[in-house]
């Protein structure tokens, strides 16, 4: 086995290679955006306009409240449907499902860092004659932003494992690409082996980066 | 200072007129009436929930006033309709827990508003923000995160920053509560320096000696009213009513 690993690791390495490369092209696209739609999302939702903060809630929680590889199979077959003038590539509507989802999570995320400073800071700004925005701009979202850094980064190593999930439609990504060697080698152990080391490579040195990230914020501040 | 000042002959700045305030069932201000003119330093006393911060708050309308009017320079800024971020810009407030900001420096803490609100240009708002900073001996701080600042220093600061936009009045919420003891010292003497340069102030303070001392008069609160008001000897010397002389007798 050790062997036939090794072997493959040589003779497939573009394969791995290319599949790493779209997984973190996918965890990085969702997480970006995401995050500006997360932002956007948190402010709806600790707005004071119902309507619009209600449509925020039932965002967040239908995402939240249903598997991730469901809402893959919806956008895979509902956008292409829907706007069939825009011709989605299949990479195209799995990475807008993916957007989507940590868009929602992202927002639970802000939430959190919006909601954690101190509304002194708010009266502070606004008793100097800033409005409500400059105020969520200027004031809190920076220190916001600064809260959630350590949080979004974990959202970004999550969101990596996932997106073996979109594998199922066969983008691309690592996941895939063990399909695709299974598929010409028969061998089924290998190719998880390898990619398996791949990921936990990934992600235990983010994990690692995001704690001295961590350490490095608090002494900052 | 108090004795020579005649602040009726002053002009009116603010003029509260029968101000109500609720919270849910609970009523804390219940018909407040009062002037306060140009160039006056008016304390506001009391114990707490008595209605003096919320008295304090409501004259920028951090809290919303359920009902009643605060005509500031002529205009009634209770009245919903109105731009309040712009009146606001008139009237700096100073916190018990100052509130820096504490992701900028001291000098952009005090240069942000001035910049975004009154479109100085950078320059402008950095000399005069380091003049101000001279001014209540910070000035080797403006580089500085607050993080470094002591309590008082950070107030100092607080003070400067709602300075900078050239307000005709300052609000003080408890200004020196949160302050260790030794720091006290340092705060009141920049208030008092406003106030001897002619700065309206109204201040929510439970320093009765510095009361005495700086302010024209002294409004005692008391279950949302101002039950007594006068000048400080007047006031402290010969409390008339029976729940001032009662207060007085516990802080003094």
């Amino acid at each position: 086995m050790l062997q036939n690993t090794l072997m493959l690791a040589q003779k497939y390495s573009m394969n791995f290679i290319n599949g790493l490369g779209v997984t973190l092209y996918l965890a990085f696209i969702s997480v970006a955006l995401g995050c500006v739609i997360g932002a956007f999302v948190a402010i709806i939702r600790l707005s004071k306009n119902k309507v619009l903060g209600t449509i925020a809630a039932v965002y967040t929680e239908i995402v939240r409240d249903t598997p991730l590889l469901l809402q893959l199979y919806f956008f895979y077959f509902l956008l292409p449907d829907m706007l069939p003038a825009l011709r989605l590539t299949d990479f195209t509507s799995i990475a807008v499902a993916l957007v989507f989802n940590s868009g929602a999570y992202m927002a639970e995320v802000f939430r959190s860092g919006i909601q954690s400073i101190d509304r002194g800071q708010t009266e502070a700004a606004r008793s100097l004659g800033l409005s409500s925005s400059q105020t969520m701009m200027r004031i809190i979202l920076p220190q916001a932003l600064r809260n959630v850094l350590p949080a979004m980064c974990n959202e970004f190593v999550t969101v990596t494992k996932e997106t073996s999930l979109a594998s199922t439609f066969f983008i691309g990504d690592l996941m895939t690409q063990h399909s695709i060697i299974k598929g010409k080698t028969y061998l089924v152990i290998e190719p998880l082996i390898i990619i398996g080391i791949i990921y936990f490579v990934i992600t235990f040195t983010m994990s690692k980066l995001i704690a001295i990230l961590e350490r490095k914020l608090s002494t900052d501040e | 200072m108090s004795e020579i000042f005649d602040y009726k002959s002053a002009p009116e700045l603010i003029r509260v007129e029968n101000l109500h305030k609720d919270f849910g069932s609970l009523k804390v201000l219940s018909g407040i009436t009062e002037t306060i003119h140009k160039g006056e330093v008016v304390s506001l006393i009391g114990a707490s929930g008595s209605g003096k911060s919320t008295f304090l708050r409501c004259l920028n309308r951090l809290e919303e006033p359920t009902s009643g009017h605060i005509w500031f320079n002529g205009v009634d800024i209770a009245d919903k309709s109105v731009d309040i971020d712009l009146h606001r810009q008139k009237m700096g407030m100073v916190f018990q827990h100052f509130n820096i900001f504490p992701h900028m420096s001291v000098i952009e803490n005090i240069t942000l508003a001035p910049i975004m609100l009154k479109k100085k240009s950078k320059d402008e708002a950095v000399a005069q923000a380091e003049a101000l900073l001279q001014r209540v001996g910070l000035f080797d701080k403006r580089d500085n995160k607050p993080s470094r600042l002591s309590g008082g220093q950070k107030q100092r600061l607080a003070i400067v920053r709602a300075l900078a936009m050239e307000p005709e009045v300052m609000l003080f919420d408890e200004p020196t509560s949160a302050l260790d003891p030794e720091m006290v010292g340092e705060v009141l003497e920049v208030i008092k320096s406003l106030a001897s340069d002619g700065m309206t102030c109204v201040i929510v303070t439970h320093e009765m000696g510095f009361a005495r001392e700086v302010c024209n008069r002294v409004f005692f609160m008391d279950e949302g009213v101002i039950r007594e008001q006068g000048a400080p000897h007047q006031l402290f010397d010969h409390p008339q009513h029976p729940r001032t002389r009662d207060f007085l007798s516990k802080v003094l």
